[in-house]
C-alpha cells in the first residue's frame, strides 16, 4: 500500500513542486493560459525563447497541421531582451510564484551573451536554458546545435557571463546526439534540455506549393515522443548532466516515460495549442499514475531504466 | 475572455453543395461581440479549427462553414446530439461604438456568416446598413433571405452573373448600393484590399490566417499592422481600416 506521493524534483539546486514544464514557444509569457488556470499548479515555466532585438518572425502561413502534430516556422517572434526584461517578466511574476525558465536564443555568439548577461541579472529566474538550434549568421546559417564545437562555443560564452544554472536546449536535427550533449557537458553545461523541434514539411497538393511560406518548418507534437524518448534516454546515460525531456509529451505516463528514461523534469509544448488545460491535466493526473505505478517519490524513477 | 466547454449539435445541414450550418447548444456567455470565433476540436486531428461565429443566444451558436479540408469535412459528418469541445468568446470581434449611421456590409462567400450578427445588432441600434455578398455563383448563395428578413437592403454579386449583379462585390457596390458611411468587411483578402483601395471611408475588416493555438500563445497567426504586430486571433480578426498594412 502505498501512501506517499511526493512529485518533487530538484534541478541544479531549484526545487520544483512537480516535473511539469510548459516548453518554450507554446505558452507565451504565460498571460493567456492564466485565463484557463492558475498557473501556480504547474512545476516551472519556459518563457517564449527571446533575443537581442525584437522579432516579427517568419512570414505567413507559419503553421501547418500533421498527424501527430503541428510544423511551425514562427520564426522566433518576441519582443527582445530589454522589453521581456521590463515588460514580460514582471507581468508573469505577478501571475506565477513558482521558478521561471529564460529562454535565449542568438544568431551570433556575442548575441547570446549579451542576453545572458542581461538576464543574468533578474532575480525571477533562475534557470536559464539556451537554445542553439537558431542558424549562425557567421557561418553560412548553419545551426549552432548542430556541431560539438559550435555548441560548446555558444556554452562557453554564456556560462561566462552568469551564474544562474544554464541549460543547453538541443537540436534533434542532426546524426549524433550524444556528441552534441557531452561537448555541452565539457564546455560547463549545467544541464542539458532536449529535444526541440524536428524539421519537417507539408504540401498543399491544390495549390502545389508548401503550406508554410517558409517551405519548411519544426514538427512537434505526439508523433515525435519515441524519438525525444531515445534521445533523453541517450544524452541521460552519456552525461553526468540533469535533463529536461520535452517532444510529445501529452499525458502522465509520458512524463513518467521520461523520466524513467533519465529526464528530471519534463517540458510539454504542442499539446497546450490543441488543450489550453493540458499542462494542469497532467499534473492533476500525475498522483493517479504513480499510485497505479507503485511510484511514492516520483524523483526514484529518474533513469531507471538503463 | 475566453473559455472551453462541451457543445451538444443540435443541427448540422447543408445550406449549399459545400456550406453547412451548424448549432451548437452550450455556454455562449463568453461570445460578446459579432465577428469573434470558436475553436473546435476534432478527433484525430491534432490543432482546433477556428470557425467564425454567425449568431448566438442564451443557449446556442451557429456557425457557417465550407467543406474545405479534413476538419470540416469531419464536421460535415457530425449528427446531432453529438458532443464538440469547443473554445468560444476567442478574437476581438466587430465594434458598432462608431458614428456610423448608413454603414455598408460586405461579405465574400464564407465571409457572409460574422455579418449577420452585426447585421442584427446595428439594426437593433437604429443603423440602417445595407449588405452586399459576393460569390461564384448562383447555386452558391446562402443567406440572402435571412439577411432581407432583418428588414435591410440586400445586393448580391455573383462572378458568372448567374444572380445579381455580374461581377466582384466592388460592381454590386457601384451599381446599387450609394451613401454609406462606413463598411465592415470579411471575405478573401483580394476583396478586402479593393474595398480599402476603391472606398474612402473608415471601416472595419476581419482577416483569416493559419493558426496554431487560436487564443494568442503561439504567435503563429501574426500580421504586421501600423499599430504593431498583432495576432490574428486575439488582437483580430478584425482589423481597423487606419492601421492596415497590405
Amino acid at each position: 500500500m502505498v501512501n506517499v506521493c511526493d512529485t518533487g524534483v530538484e534541478l541544479c539546486g531549484v526545487r520544483l513542486d512537480n516535473p511539469v514544464i510548459p516548453a518554450s514557444g507554446t505558452f507565451g509569457f504565460g498571460r493567456e493560459f492564466a485565463e484557463f488556470y492558475d498557473l501556480d499548479i504547474l512545476g516551472a515555466i519556459s518563457v517564449k525563447g527571446t533575443t537581442r532585438e525584437a522579432r516579427f518572425g517568419n512570414p505567413t502561413p507559419r503553421i501547418a497541421e500533421c498527424r501527430g502534430g503541428v510544423i511551425n516556422s514562427v520564426g522566433l517572434q518576441n519582443p527582445g531582451i530589454d522589453a521581456v526584461i521590463g515588460e514580460e517578466l514582471p507581468a508573469l511574476r505577478r501571475i506565477f510564484h513558482k521558478p521561471i525558465i529564460a529562454n535565449i536564443s542568438g544568431f551570433s555568439i556575442d548575441e547570446y551573451e549579451e542576453c545572458c548577461a542581461k538576464i543574468d541579472h533578474e532575480e525571477q529566474v533562475e534557470i536559464i536554458e539556451v537554445n542553439i538550434s537558431c542558424p549562425n549568421v557567421h557561418n553560412g546559417g548553419m545551426s549552432f546545435g548542430t556541431s560539438p564545437g559550435s555548441a560548446a562555443a555558444v556554452t562557453r560564452a554564456v556560462k561566462g557571463v552568469t551564474t544562474k544554472p544554464v541549460f543547453m536546449k538541443l537540436s534533434p536535427n542532426v546524426g549524433d546526439i550524444v556528441s552534441i550533449a557531452r561537448a555541452c557537458e565539457d564546455a560547463g553545461a549545467d544541464g542539458i534540455c532536449l529535444i526541440n523541434t524536428m524539421l519537417g514539411m507539408r504540401i498543399d497538393t491544390m495549390r502545389r506549393r508548401p503550406v508554410i511560406a517558409n517551405k519548411m518548418g519544426g514538427f512537434s507534437g505526439d508523433a515525435i515522443f519515441p524519438i525525444a524518448l531515445r534521445m533523453v534516454y541517450q544524452v541521460a546515460g552519456a552525461c553526468a548532466l540533469p535533463v529536461m525531456g520535452c517532444g510529445g509529451v501529452s499525458c502522465a505516463d509520458d512524463v513518467i516515460e521520461m523520466m524513467m528514461a533519465g529526464a528530471t523534469a519534463v517540458q510539454v509544448g504542442a499539446a497546450n495549442l490543441r488543450d489550453p488545460y493540458a499542462c494542469m491535466r497532467i499534473v492533476e493526473e500525475l498522483p493517479e499514475r504513480m499510485r497505479h505505478l507503485g511510484i511514492e517519490r516520483l524523483k526514484d524513477i529518474i533513469g531507471v531504466v538503463r | 475572455m475566453y473559455k472551453k466547454g462541451l457543445y451538444t449539435i443540435v443541427e448540422n445541414r447543408p445550406l449549399t453543395a459545400a456550406v453547412w450550418r451548424m448549432v451548437l447548444a452550450g455556454d455562449t456567455q463568453y461570445i460578446v461581440r459579432p465577428g469573434q470565433f470558436i475553436d473546435i476540436a476534432i478527433d484525430g486531428l491534432f490543432l482546433r479549427r477556428p470557425i467564425s461565429v454567425c449568431d448566438w443566444d442564451d443557449s446556442t451558436v451557429t456557425i457557417i462553414y465550407k467543406v474545405v479540408g479534413k476538419g470540416t469535412e469531419a464536421m460535415s459528418r457530425m449528427a446531432s446530439g453529438g458532443v464538440l469541445d469547443c473554445l468560444t468568446g476567442l478574437g476581438n470581434g466587430f465594434a458598432t461604438d462608431n458614428g456610423s449611421q448608413s454603414p455598408l456590409l460586405v461579405g465574400g462567400g464564407v465571409g457572409v456568416p460574422p455579418l449577420y450578427n452585426l447585421c442584427k445588432r446595428l439594426t437593433a441600434e437604429g443603423r440602417r446598413p445595407t449588405v452586399v455578398m459576393g460569390f461564384s455563383t448562383a447555386g452558391e448563395i446562402f443567406y440572402r433571405e435571412e439577411f432581407e428578413k432583418l428588414g435591410v437592403d440586400v445586393h448580391v454579386a455573383t462572378a458568372d452573373g448567374s444572380f445579381g449583379v455580374r461581377g466582384l462585390v466592388t460592381d454590386a457596390i457601384d451599381a446599387a448600393a450609394a451613401g454609406f458611411d462606413y463598411i465592415y468587411a470579411c471575405g478573401p483578402v483580394p476583396m478586402l484590399r479593393a474595398l480599402y483601395d476603391r472606398y474612402d471611408v473608415p471601416g472595419q475588416f476581419s482577416f483569416e490566417e493559419r493558426m496554431g493555438c487560436g487564443f494568442g500563445a503561439c504567435m503563429g497567426c501574426s500580421c504586421k499592422t501600423k499599430y504593431g504586430n498583432k495576432r490574428i486571433c486575439v488582437d483580430g480578426p478584425v482589423l481597423k481600416r487606419e492601421e492596415i498594412i497590405w
